[in-house]
């Protein structure tokens, strides 16, 4: 083979990229633009957008109108769309239904280590059941840290469906939420609590219930506490009280305060 | 597409560093991707260095203030960053190395399976060559025959005088013409 081959070789050699690589590029460096859309929400419709990692934001239409104004406000690049990804739909639409996340990907990476683990417990609280801030607190290993959750569950990028409105105030009022208190209890009513009893239950000192016959106590919401026969129960103060008398806490609820 | 020059770009990526990176990883990432084909052990690994090519190039450019950014060579500043992570990708895969690192997980859309091995097995064939060159003579080579740059850049990446590169390039011919000759026909 002569020089000349060898090189003309060589030049054919060039070649083009494959397509992944400029999306991949863009992607990691937070530039690939999210894609959102209209769904039908617990209250309304609602955007919905998401990246290739899972959903970044949900917002209902009474919040943001327009999609012009849901792409001005959502913090990367967003694309309007018809329709979720075949890969998101059916999870989306089962999590809206349940009110549940179950096998929705959620792409949390733009968030901080703490506001992250206080949604990712905030997701595991159940529809229908509510929890202090507290609680969560506790249960991320940061029990001092209950004013902070509430900061990051106000910030929460994804409200509805991580669950944030299912978080109250340890003295067991509803407190406060991003778009309202309305709002707030709206959505606790659109899953059968009744916001006005839970307020009620919270002047009368009750911070957690006992179960007579099994000697176990749970917060008021908890579907456990919920079963058992009103006849049987028994309201406490605090948790230490209810300790004191020999009672247990829940394994579902673990109530701590 | 409109055209492109590198001047354009320097301004844009000035005005605004998000509009613009699209058309700089446009811009570079064939070039790079053939280049880093035969500095790589196989396609899946050119594919990450290119990738993570222009993350850097990103993050450093988020770095830089706006003089920085306007005197910036760019395609010899973006190959310095190239080159460095061929060279890692290469060092750390050294224990193993692969000589059918054929990469065949491709979307099925490919047109012509048939064509595509047979490049496949061109592509093979030269790596397995340069891979014979030392260091020096095969980035010399590749940057100029592959991915055609001039001597000038290809001595400012690789660090080296353009004297010596000139000579990098002339002497890594003459060894891939023995290599050649040399393989049982």
């Amino acid at each position: 083979m002569t020089d000349d081959t060898i090189t003309q070789e060589l030049e054919r050699l060039a070649t083009v990229a494959p397509e992944a690589i400029l999306d991949g590029a863009l992607d990691a460096v937070g530039l690939l633009a999210d894609e959102f859309t209209l769904v039908d929400g617990p209250i309304g419709a609602a955007y919905v957008s998401w990246s290739s990692k899972g959903v970044t934001a949900f917002v209902p239409q009474t919040i943001v109108a327009s999609p012009q104004d849901f792409a001005a406000m959502h913090p990367r690049p967003a694309t309007y769309v018809d329709a979720p990804p075949p890969r998101l739909a059916n999870h989306l639409d089962r999590a809206l239904e349940t009110g549940k996340l179950g096998k929705l990907p959620v792409d949390l990476d733009s968030l901080g280590e703490f506001q992250r683990k206080v949604l990712e417990k905030c997701a595991e609280i159940p529809p229908g059941e509510i929890r202090p801030y507290g609680w969560i607190a506790a249960e991320i290993g940061n029990p001092g840290a209950t004013r902070a959750v509430g900061t990051a569950l106000g910030r929460n990028p994804i409200p509805i469906l991580i669950p944030c409105h299912r978080v109250v105030r340890s003295d067991g009022t509803i407190g406060k939420y991003a778009w309202g208190s309305e709002m707030k209890r709206e959505l606790l009513r659109s899953e059968g609590l009744d916001p006005k009893a839970i307020e009620a239950t919270a002047h009368r000192g009750t911070r957690v219930v006992g179960t007579e016959t099994t000697g176990i106590y749970c917060y008021p919401t908890c579907r456990h506490a919920k079963r058992s026969f009103t006849r049987y129960r028994v309201e406490f103060r605090s948790a230490a009280e209810a300790e004191g008398e020999g009672y247990r806490a829940c394994k579902v609820c673990r109530p701590a305060a | 597409m409109t055209t492109i020059t590198g001047e354009d770009l320097n301004h844009r990526l000035v005005e605004s560093l998000d509009d613009a990176f699209p058309d700089l990883v446009r811009m570079f990432q064939d070039g790079i991707y053939s280049g880093a084909l035969q500095l790589t052990r196989n396609p899946h690994d050119a594919q990450d260095v290119t990738q993570d090519t222009f993350v850097r190039v990103y993050r450093a450019l988020t770095r830089y203030d706006t003089s920085r950014i306007r005197g910036l060579e760019l395609r010899p500043w973006v190959w310095t960053i190239a080159l460095n992570l061929c060279r890692n990708r290469a060092r750390s895969r050294s224990r193993k190395p692969e000589v059918g690192g054929v990469d065949l997980d491709r979307p099925a859309s490919d047109p012509d399976p048939g064509a595509i091995v047979a490049d496949r097995a061109n592509l093979e064939q030269w790596r397995l060559r340069l891979s014979r060159l030392s260091e020096p003579h095969r980035n010399a080579v590749v940057l100029h025959h592959v991915v055609g740059l001039p001597h000038a850049e290809i001595a400012e990446i690789t660090g080296r005088n353009e004297s010596t590169t000139r000579s990098d390039l002339r002497r890594g011919l003459a060894e891939l013409r023995v290599i050649i000759e040399e393989e049982p026909s």
